[in-house]
This record gives C-alpha cells, sequence and structure tokens, in this order.
C-alpha cells in the first residue's frame, strides 16, 4: 500500500530526530505527569502517552509531552502528529481533540483511521491518570 | 527511474526476467518473428509456433525430470493449484469427499479447498510443527478411507521450509489418493526428481524462476494416470486439461527459464548460500530476535526473522531503499498476521515483526552488506521509539500486562 507523503515524512522526521519529535519518556510518579498507554502488542499497536502540566488559572495547561510507539508507520506517525498539537493546549482544549484532525492532517487511508483513534484514546487516558493525581 | 537505487531482497514474491530470457520471448511476437497461433496446423506459422511451445515444454520437463506430456500449460501456479485440487476433487468425488492440506499452504490451495467444502467435501488442515515443516506422521494420521486427494507444498513462500515429499508421497500412494504439490517456490532452488518422486500433481510458476508472469504448468503423471475435471472449456487445448489459444511468447520464457535453471542451479545456490551464511551471521548479532522456520531444513534463498518489540511494517518503512515482504497485519488488507507464523505457534506480536528476505541471481555482496547495516541501525532506531522495549529494558513481561486494547 503506498502511503502519504505526510506520513512518509512524519516518520522518517520522527525516526530521524527523535529528540526533536518528543520521542522519550517522564517518571510516571511524577505529580505533574499523566501517563496514558492503549493498544496492544498482539494487536501490532502499543501507544504511550505522558503529559507534563502546569496549573494555570483554574485549569492546567500541557507544558511537555513526551511518546513512544510501536506500530505501523501510520501508528507512529499519528502519535507524532498528536504531539505536535498539544503542546500550550488546555486539558479542555486536549480533549476536545478528534481523531479526524490527525486523519486529515497526515491524509491517512480508512484502512489507517484506527491509528488515529488509538491517539485520540492515548491523550483521554494520559489526562484521566493527571487528574486523577490532582 | 526511482526504483534503481532501491535494493531487492524479495526474489520469492517474484524475480526478474533474466535478459536472456526476454529476448528469446521477444521472437515470438512481431511480424518478423514466429507470432503464429500454435494450434494452426494448415501453415508454417503455426508450426514454428507449435515447435516452439514443445521445446519449452521439454525444457520444463527437462527440470522436474519427467515426460514432456506429462506437462500442462496454465497461466501460472495460482491456475495449476486450482486445475490439480478442483479438476481431481470434482473428476473422483464418486470415489470420496476428503481432502488433506496444511495450514501453511499458500492461498492458491487453501483457497480452492474452501471452495470445495462450500461445495461439499470435507478438507483436513494440517498443523506444521514449530519448525514450519509438515511431518509425513499427521499425514498418516489424517488420512481416511474417503481420502482421493493430499495437497502439500514443497518449499513454504514465506518461511523457505522444505517438505519430504517422499514420505509424504509413499504414504499417500499406499492409501490410494492422490498427491499434489504446490513447487512455486522450488525450480531452480533445489533437486526435482518426478521420477522418483511419489508426485502425482505438481504446480509450477515461470516468475520464481527469471521467467515471465502470466505463466505456469501443472505436471499432471500419466502412469498411473491421473484425471482432471478441467476449469476452462473451449478448443479442448492441452488434451482438454486447459483450453485457450497457447500464449507462445509466454511459453518459450518459461521455457527458457527453466533450461537456464537446470545448467546454473548449482551457480545459483552457492551464491545465494554464501549470502544466507553472511546474513544469518550479521542479523544474530542483533538482539532479541528469532529465525522462523526450520534452519536444519530450509532452502537458503529465503530467509525469515522476527525483531521482537519492533513491528514490521514499521521496520519495512523504516527499510526505505530495501525490498523485502513482512508477516505483519498492516501489510496485508485483512489486518491479520502472518496465518503461516500463527500456524508455528509464533506469538502474535512476532508475527507482527517478521521481515521475509529472499535473494536471488541478481544479487550482489554489497546489496547484502548495505542491507544488514541498514536493518542493524533501523531496528535500533524503532526500538528506541518502541514502548514494548522500554518496558522490557525495565525487566516487565510483556506477557503479565494487561493491555487497554480498543
Amino acid at each position: 500500500m503506498a502511503y502519504s507523503k505526510k506520513v512518509v515524512e512524519k516518520f522518517e522526521n520522527t525516526l530521524n530526530n527523535p529528540e526533536a519529535f518528543k520521542v522519550g519518556r517522564f517518571d510516571p510518579k511524577e505529580t505533574n505527569v499523566g501517563t496514558g498507554m492503549v493498544g496492544a502488542p498482539a494487536c501490532g499497536d502499543v501507544m504511550k502517552l505522558q503529559i507534563k502540566c502546569e496549573p494555570k488559572g483554574n485549569t492546567h495547561i500541557i507544558k511537555d509531552v513526551k511518546f513512544k510507539t510501536y506500530g505501523c508507520g501510520s501508528a507512529i506517525a499519528s502519535a507524532s502528529e498528536l504531539v505536535d498539537m498539544l503542546i500550550g493546549k488546555t486539558l479542555e482544549e486536549a480533549k476536545a481533540i478528534k481523531n479526524v484532525e490527525i486523519v486529515e492532517a497526515l491524509e491517512l487511508p480508512p484502512i489507517k483511521i484506527h491509528c488515529s483513534v488509538l491517539a485520540e484514546d492515548s491523550i483521554r487516558q494520559a489526562i484521566e491518570d493527571y487528574e486523577s493525581k490532582q | 527511474m526511482s526504483t534503481q537505487s532501491t535494493i531487492y531482497l524479495d526474489y520469492a514474491s517474484t524475480t526478474p526476467v533474466d535478459p536472456r530470457v526476454a529476448s528469446k520471448m521477444m521472437e515470438f511476437l512481431t511480424p518478423e518473428g514466429e507470432f503464429g497461433n500454435p494450434a494452426s496446423r494448415s501453415h508454417r506459422f503455426g508450426w514454428k509456433a507449435d515447435e516452439a511451445v514443445e521445446q519449452a515444454r521439454s525444457h520444463v520437463a527437462n527440470l522436474v525430470n519427467c515426460d514432456p506430456r506429462e506437462i500442462v500449460w496454465t497461466s501460472g501456479a495460482t491456475e495449476a493449484d486450482n486445475l490439480a485440487i478442483k479438476g481431481v476433487a470434482r473428476f473422483y468425488k464418486s470415489k470420496g469427499n476428503h481432502i488433506i492440506t496444511s495450514k501453511i499452504e499458500h492461498k492458491a490451495v487453501l483457497d480452492p479447498c474452501r471452495q470445495l467444502e462450500r461445495e461439499g467435501f470435507e478438507v483436513t488442515y494440517l498443523d506444521p510443527d514449530d519448525g514450519g515443516v509438515i511431518s509425513p506422521e499427521a499425514v498418516k494420521s489424517a488420512m481416511k478411507d474417503s481420502t482421493i486427494l493430499v495437497s502439500i507444498m514443497h518449499i513454504n513462500n514465506e518461511l523457505g521450509t522444505l517438505n519430504n515429499l517422499t514420505e509424504i508421497g509413499e504414504i499417500v500412494r499406499e492409501k490410494g489418493a492422490f498427491f499434489h504439490v504446490d513447487a512455486a517456490q522450488s525450480t531452480g532452488k533445489t533437486e526435482i526428481d518426478l521420477t522418483k518422486m511419489p508426485v502425482d500433481l505438481m504446480s509450477f510458476s515461470a516468475h520464481k524462476t527469471y521467467g515471465p508472469k502470466g505463466i505456469g504448468a501443472l505436471y499432471v503423471r500419466r502412469k498411473p494416470r491421473v484425471r482432471l475435471e478441467a476449469l476452462i472449456h473451449g478448443g479442448g487445448h492441452e488434451r482438454g486439461m486447459r483450453s485457450g489459444t497457447l500464449a507462445t511468447h509466454q511459453i518459450v520464457g518459461m521455457g527458457e527459464a527453466f533450461r537456464i535453471a537446470k545448467i546454473e542451479m548449482e551457480k545459483d545456490l552457492a551464491k545465494v548460500n554464501a549470502f544466507h551464511k553472511r546474513f544469518l551471521e550479521k542479523v544474530e548479532e542483533i538482539d532479541h530476535i528469532y529465525i522462523n522456520g526450520d534452519l536444519n531444513n530450509k532452502v537458503p534463498n529465503i530467509l525469515n526473522v522476527s525483531f521482537n518489540f519492533v513491528e514490521g511494517e514499521s521496520l519495512i518503512m523504516g527499510l526505505k531503499d530495501i525490498a523485502v515482504s513482512s508477516g505483519s497485519a498492516c501489510t496485508s488488507a485483512s489486518l491479520e498476521p502472518s496465518y503461516v507464523l500463527r500456524a508455528l505457534g509464533r506469538k502474535d506480536e512476532l508475527a507482527h515483526s517478521s521481515i521475509r528476505f529472499s535473494f536471488g541471481r541478481f544479487t550482489s555482496d554489497e546489496d547484502v552488506d548495505n542491507t544488514l547495516k541498514i536493518l542493524g541501525n533501523v531496528v535500533h532506531r524503532l526500538r528506541e521509539l518502541s514502548p514494548l522495549w522500554e518496558m522490557h529494558l525495565d525487566g516487565i513481561d510483556l506477557d503479565t500486562v494487561e493491555w487497554n486494547t480498543h
């Protein structure tokens, strides 16, 4: 299957320059860190997303993000695309992110939509984890 | 052309046509060439084309040591498999309705078997051992009085593993059933001697052996005689087993490819043996890899490796200048990982992580060395990106994790 140019670019940039693309991890025990991990190895993809937040006014804003992904090229590109959208957003804004935004940004074909759904699930879970610690 | 800089290590999928084969094929197309219909009996155009077809038939027969009259041209190995399986089952249905095959067969065998199930036949799908080989004992214990056909592949296309056709064939023969073998991957890779092998039907493909796509053949034994119900009717070509005007240039191409395969098999094998040895040595330096398929019972032109904690399709994408195949779900339309690797009892994640490297006549030492260099680097980078690798380094047993599937 041929990939969109955008998926290939995102995948290759992330692979070749992991630090700049926020590949890595935070200590999940820190109270200002929320961790989400979704998917399963048997299904062929696992996404782990971590957000580091700080309070601002009566909400919290995402200051930094780290992620890792096991999966096909589209899964890795989807996670990386999501990460780009998160920094500087309030938790409410982050919660409102929909998978279709990733689908559109990367021009994912229908068979790869589940990659973007996984990305959406990962940010929801990370926020839940963060909020449970506050 | 953009493909020129890409290293081709997917010979088990298809091979380029050998330039010697292509130039031979060109002689049978244009007005200056022998373009006639081999079935035309009334003029020299037909006679010349017929002569070329019969010579090609002899070349094919010569490679596998059978009588040329036992070779039936088809459009490829898929059609040969269909003709053998459906043809025998439908012709001999009054004798029994049971068929035996294996779970690691090519779809060109499995799908006709599924079709026969819909027509009322009963099919047993044998499991391979964990090395990807079908044991003759498994065949023996599956045989019934109603068994009319056993279809087992010679060389598995994903793993390169070899089945023991002699032992299986003897079991099948003793029970009075017919034995079909899909040998699409075999020609030019391993010796085939149909005077010694107890095989009744064998499928061949041209394009896995430096011939053109769109042509194959089915070996149909004459003594003891095997009869088939044809799939395609119209004109009675190929003694009624496969009607349709013979594609002279394709047939000549297959003949020439098989003639060269016979002469150069030893040279080709020495070459791929060296590649296999070098590749294996280097790939085993990477941690947590698994070789799929029994190394002591396989051909050297195919090497299937699982790279744990890395998903196969992303690995293929990372290896962008190298053409290989993966057992990953993502490379198939079904989103299921390789059914062959699952049949071996490999965990799904290892099936998702598998890559098939296959070497051939036009592979160079440089191709292999460059691939190995790039491979080590990309596996390392993808593991740095993999949460599973991170968990593994943290000492977490991934089998004990409760995954949050969606």
